[in-house]
């Protein structure tokens, strides 16, 4: 076995975590594989936490220090098994406020503070990056475990390990920017490598036990011998050592960014906390039964100058046991790679959600509603976001590498894991503070954090890199505990007297009630409810999740106050919703500060909050069931009253229509009739003549045409029109309609956007009816977009049910919002001030066209001009002719 | 005295207003037009006209909008104004001396325009 075969093998693996991860982000996309949200899966996702740290570490540190490295597993354990239920309490606040990351967590408790984000996003990158290293660096030791002594391995590979892991924590996890951030593929290819991880640390242990020693009593009595030699005088249990270690283990089993995106933010539901509470102690005791017996046995079989780091794989390769040792290896390696996958997308969101959004909006002012006659760009701030987190992604890994270049020597890496653990505590106990106690201030949670990692910095992080020496503390103390103990008390006491003296604002109280009592901050004032804001607000959401994400979660917001279309009312309870799903994707503060700027939105008042923090949780309850029965009432109220709305306005639309009818008929009659009238007489110039001919003439005709619309939509309406389907390219269709839409309205030019290569797609339907409608929607865009320059934009895709969607969008000022749903109503003309001809009869052909050929046609809020959805079916109906 | 304005004709409908201006010149009066509303007070008040011919269904504001703002309006209220509507039914125009619907006989219109002009004042 040599370093190039075990490369391409890593290669071969890494290719097919790729593909597995493909396949689940597919399947979840289509809501297959269910099982993937299993409490197996969840519970394996968790061990993320044992990195390469762990994976080959605990056996040099069992070799060091005896049994101390149980304190790393023994954390995690009592958090889980003894304290499930608050990890629960904590998922389901997160969940609520759509958490993103631990930074987004404390700083959205403590009033949505951007500053205490952009500490703790700091504190998270100082952390993880030595971490990092540490996890390249053991993917190349493990190889040059693999060489033949005075082989040289190329200097590049922990740089091709990097490249590899950013690609895939690029592809996997910067996918999608959604309310809901989940990566599926993520997690199924770290779950599938807990498994390996697993398998090949048993594999060895039962190879060592069984293999090399003559079973447990043997490895038993082993032990005996060897904790009673010169080489186990690091065997000694220090108390205080202990007690730290496993506060850190247990607090950085939950606040490590990429425990925190497992257990947390990727957690669908809190009800798999229950069974991970017992699972996952198991996972880490069957990952450390064998700690002890390898570090024994390879004491007594390895030569002492070998490092008791790669005894796990050195056992296996001394024997020449090539398979157990490639597995081994692949074990290494899916630790590092789920460590640094994981680790870079949490840290990256951080860091693009945290740092480097706020400062773009605060550096440029991107215009968060649209300026009018900008051209339909969507989806704009949604390829800012997910630029910034690749490149933080990049970044992040990156500077993990460059660590590693420039430290160089795997002793100064040894000890990063529990560097990062005790840094990262020192968000616990605002963490702490902030679920349960309602009096922890924002100042207080700033002060104890920033002093806390400070002292962390100068006395723990920098003489871990020899940069400054270990602090000499009391006689007999161990420094490292002493100093983490330091850090931590300066920390807590500072929150505690800050916040004593400290008067939060009303927003921060806020959030502090929710946080503390579980209870939905329903209490977000909105300004007196205004369709336009609403639709200012879904075409922030559409910049941000892309048109069809944004417009799903506005139609579903409606539905559920009893509207029907896209723009809800801008009640507390959907702002609130609002603001939380936008804080799922950009984080907290950032969200709040987005939303504000929409809604013209002052700070939180004394009296909102009074609205919520005055009640008491019992009553809060009973009114929030009651509010649930009020709430169906009043969505079931309102439906009925818009059909009764419907009904009224269908008995005056008849009385309307008809009035209507008379006077289109009568207009062109009365020229017809006056000018005939004058051709009687005998006086006139012959040229007049003719002229008053021709009127007549072109007045019959538009008589005519109306005539024609009229019977059009009686035949549509009464259902006896013929249908006719044929496959057509849908290519083609539209660019006869383009053609012929400038024909029929023709006036300043306009600017035609497609892309011809998504419209080549077969529709089976009726062509020339289809291209009617188009044709009329594409002259109505001509004729009513009042941008200087108007921009047509005529877009289509293919859903995977068989529908098929033409959105056509201009650069004008839209319809306003109270006239959306009349459009489609015949004689409905929009603008009775424009000089524009034409009965008004032309979109309520279209919809009655597409509701024949089975389709709709909408009229779609929020996307800066006018925007008309056309969606055809799979299939056109069946021909049916009723007698 | 300046040679003034005798019909100003409100009517957006390009072909029907030439057709009223042919009908009104043949009978010797002098008629100006405008074709949409907000601001046909306005232009009723730089012309004087002697009397006023409008539509009811105009762009930009109603036709019987402009009626009621005409009627309040002390310089021009006395002018006499002759409605023409191109709705079936009966038409409540407030402030209206005539209406005619729409189609109508061009006899109607002569004689309509003839009988509210105000008398004593000569034609061109």
């Amino acid at each position: 076995m040599t370093p190039e075969i075990l490369g391409a093998i890593a290669i071969a693996y890494v290719a097919f975590m790729f593909v597995l991860a493909h396949a689940a982000d597919r399947a979840s996309i289509a809501g297959r594989w269910r099982w993937m949200d299993s409490p197996v899966v969840y519970t394996l996702s968790l061990s993320v936490y044992c990195s390469a740290w762990t994976f080959y570490g605990a056996v040099g540190y069992a070799s060091r220090s005896g049994l101390e490295f149980i304190t790393i597993y023994l954390g995690p354990s009592i958090v889980f098994a003894g304290a499930w239920w608050g990890l629960r309490r904590l998922v389901r606040v997160a969940r609520m406020h759509r958490i993103t990351s631990v930074a987004d967590l404390i700083s959205s408790r403590y009033g949505k503070s951007p500053w205490i984000a952009v500490l703790v996003t700091l504190i998270a990158v100082t952390a993880a990056t030595p971490y990092l290293a540490l996890q390249m660096q053991s993917v190349t030791m493990a190889l040059g475990a693999f060489a033949e002594p005075g082989q040289k391995l190329p200097g590049a590979i922990p740089l091709w390990v990097a490249i590899g892991l950013a690609a895939f924590a690029i592809l996997f996890g910067t996918r999608n920017l959604a309310a809901d951030e989940r990566h599926h593929g993520v997690v199924i290819a770290i779950a599938l490598e807990a498994v390996v991880k697993l398998a090949a640390f048993i594999a060895v242990g039962c190879y060592v036990v069984w293999g090399l020693a003559d079973g447990p009593a043997d490895v038993l009595a082993r032990i005996d011998r060897f904790s009673t030699t010169e080489a186990a005088k690091g065997w000694i249990i220090q108390p205080e050592r202990w007690a730290v270690l496993i506060v850190l283990a247990g607090s950085a089993v939950v606040v490590l960014p990429r425990m925190f995106q497992v257990l947390i933010v990727e957690a669908g539901d809190d009800d798999r906390l229950r069974h991970a509470g017992w699972a996952f102690p198991v996972y880490l005791l069957a990952l450390s039964i064998f700690v002890l017996p390898i570090t024994v046995i390879g004491r007594d079989l390895l030569p002492a100058q070998s490092d008791p780091d790669l005894h796990v794989l050195n056992l296996p390769l001394s024997q020449g046991k090539d398979g157990l040792a490639t597995l081994v290896f692949l074990g290494g390696f899916s630790s590092a790679m789920s460590m640094v996958v994981v680790s870079a997308i949490a840290v990256s969101t951080m860091v693009a959600n945290h740092w480097f959004v706020p400062f773009w909006l605060w550096l440029r002012e991107i215009p968060i509603t649209r300026r009018p006659h900008d051209a339909p760009r969507r989806d704009d701030l949604r390829s800012l976001m997910l630029n910034a987190r690749r490149l933080g992604i990049i970044g992040v890994v990156g500077s993990g590498w460059l660590y590693h270049q420039m430290s160089g020597g795997a002793s100064a890496l040894a000890a990063m894991g529990i560097v990062a653990f005790s840094g990262m505590a020192q968000v616990v106990p605002s963490l702490l503070a902030g679920m349960l106690w309602r009096g922890a201030t924002r100042r207080g949670a700033l002060a104890g954090i920033s002093a806390g990692a400070m002292i962390w910095f100068v006395m723990v992080f920098l003489p871990s890199l020899g940069l400054l020496g270990q602090p000499q503390l009391w006689a007999g103390i161990d420094p490292f505990a002493g100093s983490v103990a330091i850090a931590l008390f300066v920390n807590v006491s500072l929150l505690i007297v800050i916040s004593l003296f400290d008067f939060p604002p009303p927003a921060e109280r806020l959030q502090s009630f929710s946080f503390v009592n579980g209870v939905a901050p329903d209490a977000a004032p909105a300004d007196p409810a205004q369709s336009a804001t609403a639709e200012a607000l879904l075409a922030l959401a559409s910049r941000i999740w892309g048109t069809e994400t944004a417009l799903r979660q506005f139609r579903d917001a409606a539905e559920e106050q009893g509207k029907s279309g896209f723009l809800p009312d801008l009640t507390s309870r959907f702002v609130s919703q609002f603001e939380r799903a936008l804080a799922g994707t950009v984080g907290a503060a950032t969200a709040s500060a987005l939303t504000s700027r929409v809604l013209g939105r002052g700070a939180v008042t004394v009296a909102d909050l009074m609205d919520v923090a005055g009640e008491t949780q019992r009553t809060k309850e009973t009114n929030e069931r009651l509010e649930l029965a009020s709430h169906e009432l009043a969505r079931t109220a309102r439906k009925l009253q818009e059909s009764n709305d419907k009904l009224t306005a269908i008995s005056s639309q008849k009385d309307a229509f008809l009035g209507q009818i008379s006077h289109e008929l009568r207009t062109p009659m009365t020229s017809i009739h006056a000018f005939s009238e004058i051709l009687k007489e005998p006086d006139l110039p012959g040229s007049e003549r003719e002229r008053f001919a021709g009127i007549i003439h072109d007045e019959a005709g538009r008589l005519t045409r109306l005539l024609d619309n009229l019977l059009d939509l009686s035949v549509l309406e009464g259902g006896q029109a013929r249908r006719h389907a044929e496959v057509v390219n849908l290519h083609d269709l539209i660019e006869r309609a383009v053609t012929l839409a400038e024909i029929s309205a023709p006036g300043r030019p306009a600017q035609i956007e497609r892309d011809p290569l998504a419209e080549h797609l077969p529709v089976i339907t009726d062509p020339d009816r289809l291209l009617q409608v188009l044709i009329n929607v594409l002259a109505n865009a001509r004729k009513y977009c009042d941008a200087p320059q108007p921009i047509i934009e005529i877009s289509t895709r293919r859903h995977p049910d068989g529908r098929t969607e033409i959105d056509v969008t201009d650069n004008g000022s839209g319809i306003a919002a109270d006239r959306q749903t009349l459009i489609f109503e015949k004689f409905a003309r929009l603008n009775e001030a424009s000089r524009i001809p034409g009965a008004g009869l032309g979109l309520a052909i279209c919809q009655e066209m597409m509701g024949f050929l089975g389709g709709t046609i909408a009229y779609i809020p929020g996307q800066g001009g006018a925007c008309f959805r056309l969606i055809l079916p799979h299939l056109p109906p069946t021909a049916h002719h009723p007698q | 005295m300046k040679p003034g304005i005798d019909v100003l004709l409100i009517e957006d409908e390009p072909s029907i207003a030439e057709a009223i201006r042919f009908i009104l010149s043949r009978e010797g009066w002098r008629c100006a037009q405008w074709s949409e509303g907000s601001e046909a007070i306005q232009q009723i008040l730089g012309l004087r006209p002697r009397l006023v011919i409008l539509d009811v269904m105009l762009p930009g504001r109603d036709g019987l909008q402009v009626l009621a703002q005409l009627r309040a309006t002390p310089e021009i209220a006395s002018t006499p104004v002759l409605v023409l509507t191109a709705q079936g039914g009966p038409l409540a125009a407030e402030g209206a001396s005539m209406v005619l619907a729409k189609p109508f006989a061009n006899e109607d219109l002569r004689q309509a325009v003839r009988s509210l002009m105000p008398a004593g004042q000569p034609r061109a």
